[in-house]
């Protein structure tokens, strides 16, 4: 098994003159081995790194369709340290990057270190942090270190230029750029505060900025793809899984990577 | 009394000992900021404060007042002396009233038009459209479906008052799904939204700042019982939710170590079975709606539901202050079973005319244990003196109460509320 790494991944991309596809699903919806599958449908149809949700109960970042998903896993019995599980099941089969995306919580009570060992084992290459701002994240500094982990932390339109500074400055991988002022799900448009907070990475010296919410279409890759170094969909993929099943997640990733 | 460096009672965030930061979404943190900036000013100002102090003397109705509790004394606490502070005599019936009237100020020098607010048993969303009415604020609560069956009542009073209600349907349908929904609707109008949080709970500055706000409940109190009884009592009482009204009585003792403290969280059925929300007792160290504090968890952090007969104190967290008094040994957390605070409940209602919150009993229960205490370690009734924080009214409680003494059958409780 080789750890492939999100910064990898999507200085590939650049050189082959595309935004890297960053595509989310919950882990053990609709349980363990679909989203397995569902992951390597991703992979296979163009998505370049990975991004699995850790279900949590209490998902303040997260709207309708995402809560949904999640709230089924954890009613299905799904446990934290299956996503250890599913991180292998996929870095065995792909050679994307995968990325864990988590709530704060349930790493604190594993255990930080512990939580990071056994996902650097599983083959993972960093935390996407929704909850975790630099200012409270020492002891994931030093396990991120200890591990060789990236570290995805968020900025939002309304970031100070400070902030911003501050938590590029932390990130390693790429950082994630939230395009609105809002919670996770599909809009029809990308809100035009996108590109002004990758302008804002950019020059706090961020070499990958991606952008998330609200991107569902192929035409939203095309356009964010213009000034972003990766594009990030989340809820469009968590309701194609929920409704037509690991077909229809790879024919989504197919058309918003632009294979289809 | 401590020296400054010493003092506990002006703990001033972001961490109380390992307890408390900002363990929340970078989304918020502009608000976070705007926010304490506007709350360190205010309070250097002399205008806020007579602003407070004027709404406070004339539209809450304070200072509460701290009455004795005789027939209480003697027939429950074997003639130790109890004295209750009593926050049920504000206006909307709680000490609520004193954290959102400050809020409210302050979302208004910031310039935002719109609060947003959670509610448990609904009282501190009534404080709430009360404040917002009073200030010309538009105001949305988000409130657990299940809690608005429980206190119908409440919610057609925030209606009354021109609130919008939401009932929250995800999770566990309680105070901490409504402030899950809250935060979701902060990030999203955060421009012109204040969430206006009811408890001392959530990221920094709301800890202090709620705490702030409360804290006239135990300078009153201080001043009440040397003006009654010529000294400071030998313990007080309070229940704990998340924690609001008792870290604001709690505050007017902190530094006199001679004051036994006492909060007591709701037992539910038991601390002994997988109904309560014991978070000090039972709970371990985690992060929760903006807070490192204890916390109701299961093996994987994932949040465990809690309950309690009382709404008000069914939140599976606790503010971080707490987990921190807790942790050095300066205030005494215990659980009250449901049973103990209706007993509770019922004897205050029989012996001094006074119908307490049920949130409130737990108070009154643990008063009488420490009583019993005081009494089997020889204490001398007559010199043995306990103020218990009466933090609000039960009126909102008859339908439960009297569904609880079987004084009507269920279907009828039902349509009382």
């Amino acid at each position: 098994m080789t750890r492939v790494s999100s910064a990898e991944k999507i200085a590939a991309a650049r050189a082959a003159g595309r935004p890297a596809l960053i595509g989310y699903l919950p882990a053990g919806f609709p349980d363990v081995p679909t989203s397995i599958e569902a992951a390597v449908a991703l992979a296979e149809n163009g998505v370049d790194i990975i991004e699995i949700g850790i279900p949590y109960s209490d998902p303040v970042m997260d709207g309708e369709v995402i809560q949904q998903a999640t709230t089924a896993a954890l009613a299905g019995g799904f446990k934290v340290n299956q996503v250890f599980e599913i991180v292998r099941g996929i870095t065995e089969r792909t050679d994307a990057a995968v990325m864990v995306m988590t709530y704060w919580n349930p790493v604190l009570r594993m255990g930080v270190d512990e939580f990071s060992r056994r996902f650097a084992e599983a083959g993972g290459a960093g935390l996407i942090t929704p909850d975790l701002v630099p200012d409270e994240a020492d002891e994931w500094l030093a396990a991120s270190e200890k591990y060789d982990l990236e570290r995805v932390f968020l900025i939002a339109p309304s970031s100070s230029p400070e902030r911003v500074a501050r938590t590029v400055e932390a990130s390693s991988g790429f950082i994630y750029c939230v395009s609105l002022m809002g919670v996770t799900g599909a809009r029809s448009e990308v809100s035009a505060a996108a590109q002004s907070v990758v302008d804002a990475a950019h020059a706090a010296g961020a070499q990958n900025a991606c952008v998330g919410l609200g991107v569902s279409r192929r035409e939203h890759v095309e356009q964010i793809g213009s000034y972003a170094d990766g594009v990030i969909v989340g809820t469009a993929l968590v309701a194609a899984l929920r409704d037509g099943g690991v077909p229809a997640v790879g024919a989504l990733a197919a058309e918003l990577s632009g294979r289809a | 009394m401590s020296s400054d460096e010493n003092s506990l009672k002006h703990a001033s965030g972001p961490y109380f000992g390992q307890f408390g930061g900002r363990w929340m979404p970078e989304s918020l943190m502009a608000a976070m900021d705007e926010l304490n900036d506007t709350f360190e000013k205010a309070k250097a100002d002399p205008d806020f404060i007579a602003e407070i102090r004027e709404l406070n003397a004339n539209y809450s109705g304070r200072p509460s007042l701290l009455t004795e509790a005789k027939r209480f004394s003697e027939l429950a606490c074997g003639g130790v002396r109890v004295f209750l502070k009593r926050e049920d005599l504000n206006h909307t019936g709680s000490h609520k009233i004193n954290n959102v009237l400050g809020q409210a100020l302050l979302a208004k020098r910031m310039g935002k038009t719109r609060i947003i607010a959670e509610t448990g048993a609904g009282q501190h969303g009534v404080a709430s459209a009360t404040a917002a009415a009073l200030m010309g604020l538009e105001c949305v609560v988000y409130m657990g479906a299940e809690d608005t069956r429980r206190q119908a009542l409440n919610v057609a009073r925030m209606q009354l008052l021109g609130a919008t209600v939401i009932p929250v349907t995800v999770g566990s349908q309680t105070l901490k799904d409504a402030i899950n929904e809250a935060l979701r609707d902060w990030v999203a109008n955060v421009e012109n939204t204040h969430y206006l949080l009811g408890t001392a709970a959530g990221g920094h500055p709301f800890p202090a700042m709620v705490r702030y706000f409360h804290e006239v409940i135990g300078e009153e109190a201080r001043e009440q019982i040397l003006a009654q009884t010529g000294r400071l009592p030998d313990a007080v009482t309070a229940c704990i939710g998340g924690g609001s009204n008792a870290i604001g009585i709690f505050h007017g003792f902190l530094d006199d170590p001679e004051v036994e403290l006492y909060g007591f969280e709701a037992g539910g059925d038991g601390v002994d079975t997988d109904r309560h929300a014991a978070t000090i007792t039972l709970g371990r160290p985690g992060v929760l709606h903006g807070a490192k504090s204890y916390l109701m968890q299961d093996e994987d952090g994932q949040t465990i539901e809690s309950h309690s007969i009382s709404a008000g104190l069914d939140y599976p967290g606790v503010g971080p202050e707490h987990a921190h008094l807790a942790e050095i040994g300066r205030v005494n957390y215990e659980p009250i079973t449901d049973t103990e605070a209706m007993d509770a409940f019922k004897l205050l209602c029989r012996t001094e005319g006074i119908l307490p919150a049920i949130e409130s009993s737990h108070a009154l229960a643990g008063t009488i244990k420490v009583a019993q205490r005081k009494l089997a370690a020889g204490a001398d009734p007559a010199q043995t003196i306990i103020i218990a924080n009466l933090s609000g009214r039960g009126d909102k409680d008859v339908g439960t109460a009297a569904a609880w003494f079987n004084l009507i059958d269920e279907q009828t409780a039902a349509k009382e509320q």
